[in-house]
């Protein structure tokens, strides 16, 4: 059982938490989007092996955050509230 | 002869306390400290199993965890454990233990005919024989002939079992000296240290073993650092299996107790982890190297060092190494006439009084149901009752390995041992290759790291063992039957076999010859097969390579991992504020979406279709009385929440006046309807989300993934207040005379208060919200209160209605209500690919400017399908049942047939005196009046499309 940083409530259980999908899928506005760009934001993941950055949201608090983590070697190098996040260059 | 107890000795033998038990319907005695396997040596007991495929009779091998052979149904106290091992379970009064895969028992197992055709039944023989015509006709007797322990299917749990979560600085697995010396080291050092071990007591080695630390004999310094740790109040749990290692060191325990109280799980999350797992002895590939009577000779030092039984009277000892020379020579002490046959060229260690025989083999063991003697490579035979085996020793690195440790190969163990470190995971002793105690105690210390404290290191002050292993590999091509796993029933032939059909990967090995695929995982096989694959390939070992190590270490029952988590405590109901109230007026209950619910009044059994009916008919008559709380209520609050709901929905919202309601879809980005409902504005910046009853949770968590990922937090707020308020609805053409005879206080004229409109008012001093909204197609009134206040305000609806003829009514009726009307159940009447111009909402998909959820989807080429299936209602022939849920409406092109679409809600509606239905069918809203095929389960009807709405189309009673 990895231990996830929740910005809000520290290091928890990672049954606490739900994944949310790949961090940095903008969402494209408008009903003229292309249909491919569209499909991409909805079906098209890199699903990376190795370094990773993902969106999961935790619960038991409501917390959605960014977290940088490692799909090999599971290590969790942190996370940020997505609304500090906005704010990182 | 065989085993026998002596008359003095056994260091953790209680004489004092004899105890009695029963193996195969016998009595057997032991002595408390015992475990049944000492107990049925000590009894003279030879064959205690059969095994797993050719029902050849089996001895007990091992003294630990890793024993192959002595598996045991056990029973006490009512509960049966299957599978047990009688190596490490203790003798207790009353238990009664079987041998599993014997009928009737062990000692004359009736399929033991089995093992003359063993020639026959190659590894995957069942496979290739039985695959004509069916597998499935020969599966049935063949499994009952192999296997092993049997499962009582009458059992019933009583207690649960615990499970416990713990925190420490260091954890330490295997409390032999290693684990001991890095134990006391971090405690002294100020840190938080738990111990665990496998064993019935902590010391390892040390309770069997010559060797003495910092003056003392080797057991006591074990006893006495045990006790320290413990009087420091630090905890060492014995009977505790470490069974793995988890993703951030997790580390999970299987406690036993060996009282019949379930053993325990923990959960432990140390900053550091000492792995000091220790080591396990493999047998020797020789012939027949499986017949009772042949055991580990470490094993068998056990039994006569703790239990005072020696394994026999005429002992050979057959071994590649210095550790078997303690065994030879400690046997002989006792009495025992002891053969040391070593396969090394001279001598490197003391046996003792024992003879020895350097540079030959044991090719052979004889016997018929027990061993009687061994033939050596140079033709001598020698007379044996007892052969004890050491063909070197398997380091225990499956948690190190679990942790994602890479193994490194050591030729001068012939082992596999722990590599470059893992982080946060130190290892020591055996299991890292170290024989001699002054390293072990020293490895101890060191894989502690920083957690390791200043006092001095624990100095050996006795004898040191040595190792001085000479690989001594299975070979192909041997003479006989060489067993590599006992507990799997794998020759080194099978090896061989599965070697020549190209199951050349070890892992695919394993799943062809079943090796290392038992219970004790081929904890004493795993690497003699794999060097014989090595061998059989022209490989090395390292290159071979080992299956991968998956928790758990040892078996661990069910009740263990599941914990206290059984019936409601898994999955936990939820209940109305006026759960008692509704069970008290004779509720039938229902899990809906999670919350246990009224599903009608009155009648049981087959009375309840007709209580479901009245309650219907009598609604649309007077007044009927619903329980409405489980509808969500979702505050959404904040400078930006008009603009944030009509993001979230997809009707605009932010048009809606104070004071009133709007029915809206909210649509996932892929355009598909996900939850539909009222929302309510409290005032500009303040709305409430009332969605559906089983969706709260995944409505609330989008809500506040826009929110937090699109809006912001200072932008908008957002609150469930679903399980805040009760919502008591008001239905039906008297719902307003009800509503007024309750004295809410509340202006409920129709301009002061039209359909699709709230108003506060008071009940008994607290604030009411009433909103005028219809799920029903009468006029309703949902009164919404604290939850702790509803009570009283349910019995006065009640109170008042009486003179009105009220009927209150459950979930079941209100469907076929709804139903009646034509709306919708989101998910019922509704699929994975519903979007809400298929639902006849087709005016914000064209009209809306602004953006929202699933907007681009509703124009893909999927969106604007021409034979998209939209919402229809589907009428019967006068007289006719139900259509069934589920239906098909077909069409036929040519001899083919076509799905339309299907029936998604049916129910027979007592107002109109015949059947409703609605359902998704292939271009249905322009196909009302044609008449279509409808097959279910084989039958074929006949169905009119005609419009959602049965009743009351104008929609006149909404204002009757
Ligand atoms: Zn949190």
């Amino acid at each position: 059982m990895q231990l996830f940083p929740c910005p809000f409530c520290g290091p928890r259980d990672e049954a606490e938490f739900h994944y949310g999908g790949e961090a940095g899928n903008l969402r494209p506005d408008g009903r003229e989007v292309p249909a491919g760009r569209w499909a991409d934001y909805l079906h098209m993941r890199a699903n990376p092996k190795g370094a990773t950055r993902e969106i999961w949201v935790h619960v038991t608090c409501g917390e959605f955050f960014a977290m940088e983590r490692d799909t090999v070697t599971h290590k969790v190098a942190g996370s940020v509230s997505l609304g500090e996040a906005e704010q990182q260059p | 002869m065989s085993a026998r107890r002596l008359p003095h000795g056994g260091s953790e033998i209680d004489r004092s306390r004899p105890l009695k038990f029963t193996f195969d319907g016998r009595t057997v005695e032991g002595f408390g400290g015992d475990t049944v396997a000492s107990a049925l040596l000590a009894s003279g007991r030879r064959i205690v199993g059969r095994s797993f495929k050719y029902h050849r009779p089996r001895g007990i091998w091992g003294a630990g965890v890793e024993e192959p052979n002595a598996l045991l149904d056990v029973e006490r106290d009512g509960r049966r454990t299957p599978n047990a091992r009688a190596t490490t379970e203790p003798v207790r009064d009353g238990l009664v233990a079987r041998s599993v895969n014997a009928t009737p028992d062990a000692e004359q197992d009736r399929n033991a005919f089995l093992d003359r055709f063993s020639r026959f039944i190659p590894a995957a023989f069942y496979y290739k024989t039985f695959m004509w015509p069916d597998w499935h006709l020969f599966e049935p007797r063949i499994r009952a002939m192999a296997g092993l322990g049997t499962v009582d299917p009458d059992w019933v749990q009583g207690r649960s079992a615990d499970q416990l979560n713990h925190h420490c600085d260091v954890l330490v697995v295997g409390a032999g000296p290693a684990g001991l010396a890095a134990a006391a080291s971090a405690a002294a050092a100020g840190h938080s240290v738990l111990v665990v071990d496998d064993q019935s007591r902590p010391g390892g080695s040390l309770r069997h073993r010559a060797g003495e630390i910092d003056g003392r004999p080797g057991a006591q310094w074990a006893a006495e650092t045990a006790a320290a740790l413990e009087k420091a109040g630090l905890a060492l749990l014995s009977s505790t299996t470490a069974f793995g290692v988890y993703d951030h060191n997790l580390v999970a325990l299987n406690q036993r107790h060996g009282d019949g109280w379930p053993d325990t799980l923990w959960r432990v999350r140390p900053k550091r982890i000492v792995l000091a797992t220790g080591a396990i002895e493999r047998p020797l590939p020789f012939a027949n190297n499986d017949l009772p009577g042949i055991l580990s000779a470490d094993a068998a030092l056990q039994y006569l060092k703790r239990h005072a039984v020696l394994a026999g009277e005429r002992i050979v000892v057959a071994t590649n190494n210095d550790s078997a020379y303690e065994a030879a020579s400690v046997m002989a002490e006792a009495s025992a006439e002891v053969t040391l046959v070593d396969v090394r060229p001279a001598a490197s260690a003391d046996a003792g009084k024992a003879r020895v025989l350097s540079g030959r083999a044991v090719v052979a063991a004889h016997g018929r149901n027990a061993v009687e003697g061994v033939t050596l490579n140079d033709g001598t035979r020698l007379t044996a009752d007892c052969v004890l085996v050491s063909g070197g020793w398997t380091p225990s690195v499956h948690l190190y390995s679990q942790a994602k440790g890479k193994l490194a190969w050591r030729d001068d163990l012939a082992a596999f041992v722990p590599g470059a470190e893992v982080e946060g995971i130190g290892t020591a002793g055996a299991l890292v290759g170290e024989v001699s105690l002054s390293k072990v105690l020293e490895s101890g210390i060191a894989a502690l790291g920083q957690f390791a404290g200043k006092t001095a290191t624990p100095k050996s002050t006795g004898p040191e063992a040595s190792l001085n292993v000479s690989a001594a590999w299975p070979k192909p091509k041997a003479k006989g039957r060489v067993w590599i796993d006992y507990q799997n029933d794998v020759t080194a032939k099978d090896v061989e076999l599965a070697a020549r059909e190209n199951f050349i990967s070890v892992e695919h090995l394993k799943r062809y010859t079943t090796l290392g695929m038992a219970t004790d995982q081929g904890k004493t096989s795993n690497l003699n097969g794999l060097a014989l694959l090595a061998e059989a390939t022209g490989r090395s070992i390292p290159d071979v390579g080992t299956t991968t190590y998956r928790p758990p270490f040892t078996p661990v029952p069910f009740t263990s991992l599941v914990g206290p988590k059984r019936k409601s405590l898994l999955a936990p109901v939820r209940r109305l504020p006026l759960d008692t109230v509704h069970r008290m007026q004779g509720a039938s209950f229902r899990e809906f979406g999670g919350w246990l619910r009224p599903a009608y009044y009155g009648g049981t059994g087959s009375g309840s279709a007709a209580a479901i009916q009245d309650e219907a008919r009598r609604a649309r008559q007077s007044v009927a009385l619903f329980d409405g709380s489980t509808l969500g209520k979702i505050e959404v609050i904040g400078p930006r929440a008009a603009e944030f709901v009509d993001f979230i929905y997809y009707n605009t919202m932010s048009t809606l006046k104070q004071g009133r309601c709007r029915y809206g879809f909210m649509l996932s980005e892929n355009g598909v309807v996900f939850d539909d409902g009222i929302l309510v504005r409290l005032d500009e910046h303040r709305f409430v989300v009332s969605c559906s009853s089983s969706h709260v949770a995944a409505v609330h968590a989008r809500l506040e993934e826009w929110r937090q990922d699109r809006f912001g937090r200072d932008a908008v707020y957002i609150h469930n207040a679903t399980a805040q308020y009760a919502t008591l609805t008001v239905s039906g053409p008297n719902a307003k005379v009800l509503l007024e005879a309750l004295d809410l206080g509340a202006s409920l004229d129709d301009a002061s208060l039209p359909h699709m409109a709230i108003t506060n008012g008071r009940f008994g001093g607290e604030e009411v919200r009433i909103a005028r909204v219809s799920f029903t197609g009468d006029r309703s009134y949902e009164v919404s209160i604290r939850a702790d206040c509803a009570e009283a305000l349910w019995a006065r609806m009640q109170q008042e209605g009486r003179a009105l003829e009220a009927v209150t009514i459950g979930l079941e009726a209100l469907m076929i209500l709804r139903a009646e009307k034509g709306y919708i159940i989101i998910g019922k009447d509704t699929d994975g690919n519903t979007m809400p111009h298929d639902l006849g909402v087709a005016g914000p998909r064209q009209k809306r400017v602004t953006e929202f959820v699933g907007r681009r989807s509703l124009f893909t080429e999927e969106g604007t399908r021409s034979d998209r299936k939209q919402l229809v209602g589907l009428a019967v022939a006068e007289g006719e049942a139900p259509l069934g849920i589920g239906a098909h409406g077909i069409e036929r092109t040519g001899g083919a047939k076509r799905s339309l679409g299907y029936v998604t809600s049916s129910y027979f509606s007592p107002t109109l005196g015949r059947p409703i239905a609605l359902g998704l069918i292939e271009q249905g809203a322009s196909r009302h009046g044609e008449v279509i095929d409808i097959q279910h389960l084989g039958m074929l009807r006949r169905a009119t499309i005609t419009a959602p709405c049965a009743l009351d189309p104008a929609g006149d009673r909404l204002n009757g």
